[in-house]
């Protein structure tokens, strides 16, 4: 990958990210934090690359696979967590009790 | 060839899929279905990079795949609504902490031969800036959840020097990170990655230090950005787009959120982050500025608040921190119906900033089965104030504190409140008399038309809805 597209698509990406995310009401702002958390998570295929790599190193496999373990936490956990809570924000009259279960 | 074709093309497909999640997160009707679709996106991520041909070896993958999604799980399903805050400062750092083994890992991969980057000084700059990202997260996070989650005080902790402390030790780390990119011997990058790893870890820790707790909304959206910007950083390392391209969005959401967050506080990120704000009961509250109100506490029984709360045509509850600490959530929306069913209107008004962090008050109360149409923000409930029968405060102290906007000498002037004052009558839930997080004398508490009901939030709301029922009983 040439670096000069790699910052190209940083720099796109960063506008984009403030365009998105301007107007949030107050109400969604914590999903809205657990969410980008777990995308956040995306460490993960950094992870996968170190861990899988077979260069005959136990330090890059030992620390690939910790890495693998602590970015898939942040990411099950973040998505799951998340839907958990916008599964509760309901309008007045939705079916109430539907929790799948949980608190 | 074909096969880096197939990788990148799924790397545009989870890019898409994680703008169309968070775009969708930022509207009430879609907010589910886009946290799904980005959760998509990042399966595909997953699934295309065990594809990669740099990846041989799976079985340490699967390993710490299954790990991870046995403890994502448990937490995602075990942790109970009260203890998001913590829950998402913990998350968070592991992500921060991910981050930087990524980088550490590319750190021995180079030292190995195994990998030769094109550009050497630019991998050991953006190897540096992941590990600095990565280490302040993680630790600064770990703090914020221990602090959250009350396995330590609090209370911001300022010591003298501070200040100069940790500019010690991000001159440390900026010096021993120019040691690493500059120096051609490996025993001296080893050493200066390891000497700016600990300055990391150590620097996350001491910034969060002098911050309390009531400025916890923005710290934690401020880790959340930093965690995208690690993930960003290792994507330079490892020259892999999709990171870049996510960790950017993570940072940049992250970073409105946290001017929201200091808006809504009227203060600066800078004030928030070094000021120690809240460590000593600020000395403008003993010496009341110019407009300051005077009076004194009158306390009001749960018999009595019922009397005022039945007459009542419009209530408005205003939540605080302390509702989330008594766990009262569910007596309040017991409260709210019974209001409804005499025929009182009752709303909810929610402070950005109230409990910590961002939208705190909306999650417990969705918990409780609380619409949201209910849920009233700050700026949509304040010219419906003056005709508010009753405002109910519950735990909530500096959000409601007029002193913000009318006494310039207040610590807290110029931060946007919820006029609870302008009620007819002000009803104030409080665990005993002493200040909020600023440690300031709250002067609605003073107001004549305003009455304390003192005790713990929720027995306290058990009282009135107690009266409540033993009037329905009787009817």
């Amino acid at each position: 990958m040439e670096l000069i597209l790699l910052f190209f698509i940083f720099t796109l990406a960063g506008f984009l990210g403030f365009e998105l995310i301007a107007k949030v009401p107050s109400q969604l702002h914590t999903p809205l934090m657990s969410g980008s958390n777990a995308i956040s998570g995306i460490t993960i295929v950094g992870a996968i690359i170190a861990a899988g790599a077979d260069d005959g190193s136990w330090i890059t496999t030992v620390l690939g696979t910790t890495a693998v373990t602590l970015a898939m936490v942040n990411v099950v956990g973040g998505y799951f967590v998340t839907d958990r809570m916008l599964g509760m924000f309901r309008k007045k009259d939705a079916p109430a009790k539907k929790e799948g279960g949980a608190s | 060839m074909n096969r880096e074709i197939v990788l990148n093309s799924a790397y545009i497909v989870a890019s898409i899929l994680f703008i169309l999640g968070l775009k969708m997160l930022g509207r009430q009707s879609s907010a589910r279905s886009g946290n799904l679709i980005s959760g998509l996106g990042m399966l595909i991520a997953i699934v295309a990079t065990l594809l990669d041909h740099h990846v041989v070896n799976f079985t340490w993958i699967i390993v710490g795949l299954a790990v991870g999604t046995v403890l994502g799980l448990a937490c995602a399903y075990l942790v109970k609504m009260t203890a998001m805050p913590e829950m998402v400062a913990l998350l968070n750092g592991f992500g921060g902490l991910a981050s930087l083994i990524v980088g550490a890992a590319e750190f021995f991969r180079i030292q190995n031969g195994t990998v030769a980057p094109e550009h050497g000084t630019f991998t050991a700059t953006v190897i540096y800036l992941t590990i600095l990202i990565g280490g302040v997260t993680f630790t600064g996070s770990v703090y914020a959840f221990c602090k959250l989650a009350e396995w330590l005080s609090g209370k911001p902790i300022l010591f003298r020097g501070q200040h100069i402390v940790n500019g010690l030790v991000l001159a440390g780390t900026v010096v021993a990170g120019i040691a690493y990119v500059m120096s051609g011997d490996s025993g001296v990058q080893v050493a200066a990655v390891a000497a700016f790893t600990l300055g990391a870890l150590v620097l996350g820790w001491t910034l969060v230090m002098p911050i309390g707790g009531g400025d916890m909304p923005v710290v934690i959206s401020m880790l959340n950005s930093l965690s995208g910007v690690a993930a960003c950083a290792a994507g330079f390392v490892i020259g892999n787009n999709v990171l870049v391209v996510a960790g950017c969005l993570v940072g940049t959401s992250g970073v409105i959120l946290t001017a929201i967050m200091c808006k809504a506080m009227n203060r600066s990120l800078a004030n928030v982050l070094f000021s120690g704000f809240g460590a000593a009961p600020a000395a403008a509250a003993a010496t009341a500025g110019e407009g300051a109100i005077t009076g004194e506490l009158k306390p009001i029984s749960a018999e009595d608040s019922f009397a005022v709360l039945e007459a009542a045509r419009s209530v408005v509850i205003i939540p605080g921190y302390g509702m989330a600490v008594s766990q009262a959530q569910h007596v309040v929306r017991e409260l709210a119906e019974m209001l409804e069913r005499n025929g009182a209107e009752v709303r909810f008004a929610i402070h950005p900033v109230a409990g910590r962090m961002p939208g705190h008050m909306n999650v417990l109360l969705a918990e409780a089965n609380v619409p949201y149409e209910q849920l009233v923000e700050m700026d949509a409930i304040n010219p419906l104030m003056p005709a508010t029968d009753v405002a109910v405060v519950i735990g909530a102290n500096d959000v409601v504190n007029p002193a913000a906007a009318r006494d310039k000498a207040s610590p807290i002037y110029g931060m946007p409140i919820i006029n609870a004052h302008e009620a007819r009558t002000v009803i104030c839930l409080k665990r005993g008399k002493g200040t909020g997080f600023s440690g300031l004398e709250n002067q609605l508490f003073l107001l004549p038309n305003t009455r304390m009901l003192y005790g713990d939030a929720k027995a306290s709301l058990q009282g009135v809805v107690a009266e409540f029922k033993s009037l329905a009983g009787a009817a």
